[in-house]
């Protein structure tokens, strides 16, 4: 009976240790984040090192030179063109996510305090445009915008002007409103979510003080969305510093940005370390001036009160 | 206290649709007075005050405040501010900015804001927190500032949307005596929407009791209390015993009942008093019917036997069975004497005064 008893006992023990194994915290913990983990190493973290390594090599014909240099920060930094190319994507995505906040925040506005009960219905039709490839809403524009375009032919229609416009295409405002286009419903939600966030009996109780409609928006409204006009610029304006499709559609040889000398060095120039190098510093340029972008605004928040 | 009118509400209804939130209100409010606006939640008391505060428009009606027709003016002219149940307290802002909000557009002379506000938080007690941030605010803080910011501009009028539901017990019964001493300090008007009966009844110099958009009495809380026009308004207000009774005699403002097991009465006929056939429904609060102890006796009288029995600490509530009333009556009784020992099943003698017993309208 005893000896039955201990015979038992023993797994009894052991698949206790693996029970307590399985349900301690962090191991727990560890299992569930995993596959998402795993993704973002292999897809995330492991192409950016790869890249950030590429950056302290030189390239050397057809191999690559695995000594540790600064030399591709030496020509990204000081090479007039990288540089200039760089200020312009900069220039370029500070006016696009500037612009996309500016009309993006009177349609979330309108959704979020006067759409009533069609607010899901408002949210899907911005959608609408996701509809189709990215590249057909660039093209569009060309179609829009083009020598023989809808918007030339209405001016000249109109007798606004006597021939087409070559000012409309291939140049950087052409880049400019493409992206902004583009990118306007990703502004839009994060300002809709804010606004939504605005307790309304704020608004009344600033009413009941004495405010009218437009000092009730400045002191009440536009303070507490600050946060969803912070996420919309950053989310406007990191990637179209990278971006290369639209310039290289719509820009002409003025509207050429970082993003396509970047693209250059890794297809035909086949530089892949002073690519790397120009990634690199790009990345450490926007992640400087989201950080300012975010100073900034808070400051001019707390400006407000 | 002049008896000057400061609100005027002159048979105001609001409909949605088919519903009405609020069915042909009349009322007028002194100037100085301490007004309640009670009654259960849906009853029509909310909608009364934010159409006063100017945030909702009655679909018929109208509204003046100090001698002003209120028809067309923004929430934003009105001499009015209101205390809101959730405190909307500006959570981007301190405890300064929120009381000073009103003052900003008003660009009073350099170091008058900053008077006004202080002096402001020195009426709720709350003198030196001035920079504290709205979201690191006690509840008690909260409703403090918000009373302090409605204050600061100075208001004919100050609306009360329930504002101490949200406050536990003993800080709820703290409030009402500060709320009340700084009512008669400043001397504004305040109109207090709440649900709760002993809030109004404490506060209050008037009340008006509200049931399903109408306004069933207005009067003083001793009157509501004693003198309830209605079964409703008796009920919301406390435990009632109602005593069905036949009718025996009538003449002007008088009617003689008699209820049977505890004999004729003579009563004032109640404001809403419709003739029933015969009969009428009469009403007598639990504290009003007291035990009679050992030889004790009194001129009126009843005996019955306790059937039911609950301990409240400073008071038991017993049920007694009266032989001739359908329903047992309720009797509240101070446990000074030991009302909480007296067994189920005893034998229980009443005494009461007639003149408690108050017939009811329908």
């Amino acid at each position: 009976m005893t000896a039955a008893a201990e015979g038992q006992a023993t797994p009894r023990i052991r698949r206790a240790a693996q029970k307590s194994l399985l349900q301690s915290e962090q191991a727990q913990g560890w299992a569930l984040i995993s596959p998402t983990f795993l993704f973002a190493l292999v897809l995330l973290v492991a192409p950016i090192l790869v890249v950030i390594a590429h950056s302290f090599w030189t390239q050397n014909y057809l191999t690559i030179d695995r000594t540790f240099t600064l030399e591709q920060y030496r020509i990204a930094l000081t090479e007039p063109i990288y540089r200039d190319l760089l200020v312009r994507s900069l220039y370029v995505s500070l006016l696009v996510s500037i612009f996309t906040v500016v009309l993006a925040y009177p349609i979330a506005y309108f959704i979020s305090f006067h759409s009533g009960r069609h607010k899901g219905l408002w949210l899907f039709l911005i959608t609408i445009p996701f509809w189709t490839s990215y590249l057909l809403r660039v093209m569009s524009w060309k179609v829009i915008l083009g020598y023989n375009g809808v918007l030339n032919s209405g001016l000249m229609g109109l007798g606004v002007i006597d021939e087409p416009s070559t000012a409309l295409l291939y140049n950087t405002t052409a880049v400019v409103i493409t992206l902004t286009h583009a990118w306007a419903a990703f502004a839009i939600l994060p300002i809709y979510v804010s606004l939504e966030k605005v307790d309304r009996t704020l608004l009344e109780a600033a009413t009941d003080l004495g405010d009218g409609p437009l000092r009730c928006f400045l002191r009440i409204t536009l303070p507490l969305s600050v946060p969803g006009i912070v996420s919309a610029l950053l989310i406007v304006m990191i990637p179209t510093v990278g971006d290369f499709v639209t310039p290289r559609l719509v820009g002409g040889k003025d509207g050429v940005m970082i993003a396509n000398a970047i693209q250059a060095q890794f297809g035909k120039a086949s530089n892949w370390p002073l690519g790397a190098a120009l990634s690199v510093t790009t990345m450490a340029v926007v992640t400087a001036m989201a950080a300012a972008a975010v100073f900034v605004i808070r400051g001019a928040a707390r400006l407000t009160r | 206290m002049p008896e000057r009118t400061m609100i005027e509400i002159a048979s105001v209804t609001r409909s949605y649709g088919a519903f009405k939130a609020l069915d042909d209100a009349s009322l007028s409010i002194r100037e100085g007075e301490f007004f309640s606006l009670l009654g259960p939640s849906g009853c029509g008391k909310t909608t009364l005050l934010r159409m006063i505060a100017g945030f909702d428009t009655p679909t018929s009606g109208s509204i003046a405040i100090d001698g002003q027709p209120m028809n067309g003016i923004p929430a934003n002219r009105r001499p009015i501010n209101m205390v809101f149940q959730s405190y909307a307290i500006f959570p981007h802002l301190n405890v300064e900015q929120n009381v000073g909000y009103g003052l900003k557009r008003l660009r009073l002379e350099t170091g008058e804001e900053k008077r006004r506000v202080d002096e402001a938080l020195a009426m709720v007690s709350l003198s030196g927190l001035g920079k504290r941030g709205a979201t690191e605010l006690s509840g008690g803080q909260r409703q403090r500032v918000a009373l302090a910011r409605a204050l600061v501009m100075r208001p004919k009028v100050l609306l009360l949307d329930e504002p101490l539901s949200a406050l536990d017990k003993k800080l709820r019964e703290q409030m009402q005596v500060e709320l009340r001493r700084l009512q008669q300090a400043v001397g504004i008007t305040f109109i207090l929407v709440t649900h709760d009966q002993y809030e109004a009844l404490a506060m209050s110099d008037r009340i008006a009791v509200m049931f399903g958009g109408r306004i069933a009495q207005i009067a003083a809380p001793k009157e509501i209390y004693q003198r309830p026009v209605n079964r409703q308004v008796a009920d919301f207000l406390g435990g009632m015993n109602f005593v069905q009774a036949e009718i025996v005699g009538e003449d002007a403002g008088q009617i003689l009942v008699d209820t049977r097991a505890l004999g004729r009465v003579r009563t004032d006929k109640p404001k809403l008093f419709r003739k029933n056939g015969g009969s009428a429904t009469l009403g007598i609060r639990p504290e009003r019917l007291r035990v009679l102890w050992d030889e004790a006796t009194a001129k009126f009288e009843v005996a019955g036997k306790v059937v039911d029995r609950r301990y409240f600490g400073e008071i038991t509530h017993l049920i007694v069975e009266i032989p001739g009333l359908e329903k047992p009556l309720s009797v509240t009784e101070t446990n000074d004497f030991g009302a909480d020992d007296i067994p189920i099943g005893a034998p229980i003698r009443l005494a009461y005064d007639p003149d408690a017993l108050v017939a009811m309208g329908e």
